[in-house]
């Protein structure tokens, strides 16, 4: 069995405990507070029952209905935030069964390291169910886990709703976001190793390769060779095709309705930038640093200028592509909510069936955009990537505007 | 109904759409001029549509 099979293998058995567990485990949300009766929303799943922005506590029950302006934007605060538990939706009035499975909890508390499923909580997010872990009081509070105090029975929660006798934990859970990357790993071995393996046969692809070959043509044509060069873009392909095709498919699943939002979370866009950060730092070659510290070229006082101004560039080139990724993808994940929450909002106006015709009509074509998006924010990602790359390692000909002094010193670095 | 917030956000979206207007004007320019480049330059204005969207987006990320 090679590692191809393998790779197969655990994705087949992946799909199949999920669709099995999904349906198989459902949980109630305990201390169901009620709310007005009206038809169960059957798209998406449970939300954060506080939601701080409007004064009144608006509680309603964990995964209740959304009626109010505040449960509505509560509901979008909850699919745009990352989940420790797999939910895909949720139903009934009286009591709220919901729909999903949950994920196990990794945390290391000051007592050490805790790991349990995340039905404990409950689905409870407001904090007001503790779990005991071997010794240690953990909460959960707008998806955020806190450790409470030894002797605290509740958690205090001050003026901004901020816990004051809870503390944070390092979290290093299986989240949906998490699950959301190791599905895009998992589909990426086996695309890209079927490609990789139909090699050995010839030089034309077989099998679901085929269609990958163009794209990984591109990504070297288009964006890996015009900018780092004939001589040196090898070395980055890997990193190029990865970020490219992980960007890409992770877009991709935000689209589907079970509800991931992976790019859109900060922390991801964060490490996907700070790669690209330390490739460049560490590839950057002695023109590359001369450029940043001490531009050739310019008076010294320019010189002496320049420098805060390139090294504050060195940090804002890769901050300004995550904020870029994270905030197109946010951006377009709250506007298809928005426009599915028109569903209710426009239901006294229009009816129940106008009010859903319009909010599908809407979704559907920000959805399209939304594909365009998909691709297009990961060819900038990797466009802007390899461009950075490519100035790092740039062998620059001194033909041209350069002092003499510094063309006879530095004739040792020119190829 | 945050009056100050929606102002900045009418500036952002302004700011971003001369901004792009302008990029799309002088693509379709470029293209009229010479059909056979068309490919290039769509590109190019796609990157450059995109690093202005990152602008415009970060801005109204950073300031709400």
């Amino acid at each position: 069995m090679g590692a191809q099979s393998l790779t197969k293998f655990i994705a087949t058995i992946a799909i199949a405990i999920f669709s099995v567990t999904t349906f198989a485990s459902t949980g109630n949300t305990e201390n169901p507070t009620q709310h007005d009766a009206h038809s169960g929303h059957n798209h998406n799943d449970h939300k954060s029952t506080e939601d701080h922005r409007s004064n009144s506590h608006a509680v309603a029950s964990h995964g209740g209905e959304i009626d109010t302006k505040e449960e509505i934007q509560s509901y979008s605060e909850h699919h745009l935030a990352d989940s420790h538990d797999f939910g895909l939706f949720s139903y009934g009035k009286k009591e709220r069964h919901h729909v999903g499975f949950s994920l196990p909890v990794i945390v290391w508390t000051t007592k050490g390291l805790r790991i349990f499923s995340s039905s404990k909580f409950h689905y409870n997010d407001n904090g007001n169910t503790i779990v005991d872990a071997n010794g240690v009081q953990l909460v959960k509070i707008h998806s955020k886990i806190y450790e409470l105090d030894n002797a605290a029975k509740a958690v205090a929660f001050d003026a901004e709703h901020h816990p004051t006798n809870a503390y944070k934990v390092w979290d290093f859970s299986i989240t949906k976001s998490v699950l959301g990357m190791i599905i895009a790993g998992l589909l990426m071995l086996l695309a890209f190793g079927s490609l990789a393996k139909s090699y050995k046969k010839g030089p034309i692809p077989t099998g679901s390769g085929r269609f990958l070959e163009p794209l990984v043509l591109f990504v070297r044509d288009e964006i890996a060779r015009p900018n780092i060069g004939e001589n040196k873009y090898k070395k980055f392909m890997p990193f190029l095709l990865t970020v490219f095709f992980f960007i890409w498919i992770l877009n991709l699943l935000g689209l589907t309705p079970l509800g991931f939002n992976v790019t859109g979370n900060i922390a991801v866009t964060v490490c996907l930038a700070l790669f690209t950060f330390v490739l460049v730092q560490i590839n950057g070659n002695k023109d590359y640093w001369k450029h940043i510290f001490w531009m050739p070229g310019v008076p010294v006082p320019m010189k002496i200028l320049l420098m805060p101004i390139e090294v504050l560039g060195m940090f804002t080139k890769p901050f300004s592509l995550l904020v870029r990724l994270f905030a197109n993808i946010t951006a377009g994940h709250a506007v298809v909510m928005g426009l599915i929450a028109v569903a209710y909002t426009a239901r006294e106006t229009l009816g129940v069936a106008g009010g859903f015709g319009v909010s599908f009509l809407l979704t559907l074509f920000i959805s399209l955009i939304e594909l365009l998006v998909a691709f297009l924010q990961a060819f900038i990602f990797t466009m802007l990537s390899s461009l950075f790359i490519g100035m790092a390692v740039e062998e620059h000909d001194h033909g041209h505007a350069h002092d003499a002094e510094v063309h006879g010193a530095e004739d040792n670095s020119v190829v | 109904m945050d009056i100050p917030n929606l102002v900045g956000a009418g500036l952002i979206v302004i700011g971003g759409g001369l901004g792009l207007g302008k990029i799309g004007g002088s693509a379709m320019e470029a293209i009229a001029r010479q059909p056979e480049a068309a490919g290039k330059i769509q590109t190019a204005m796609i990157i450059i549509g995109a690093l202005l969207e990152g602008l415009a987006f970060g801005a109204l990320i950073l300031g709400k």
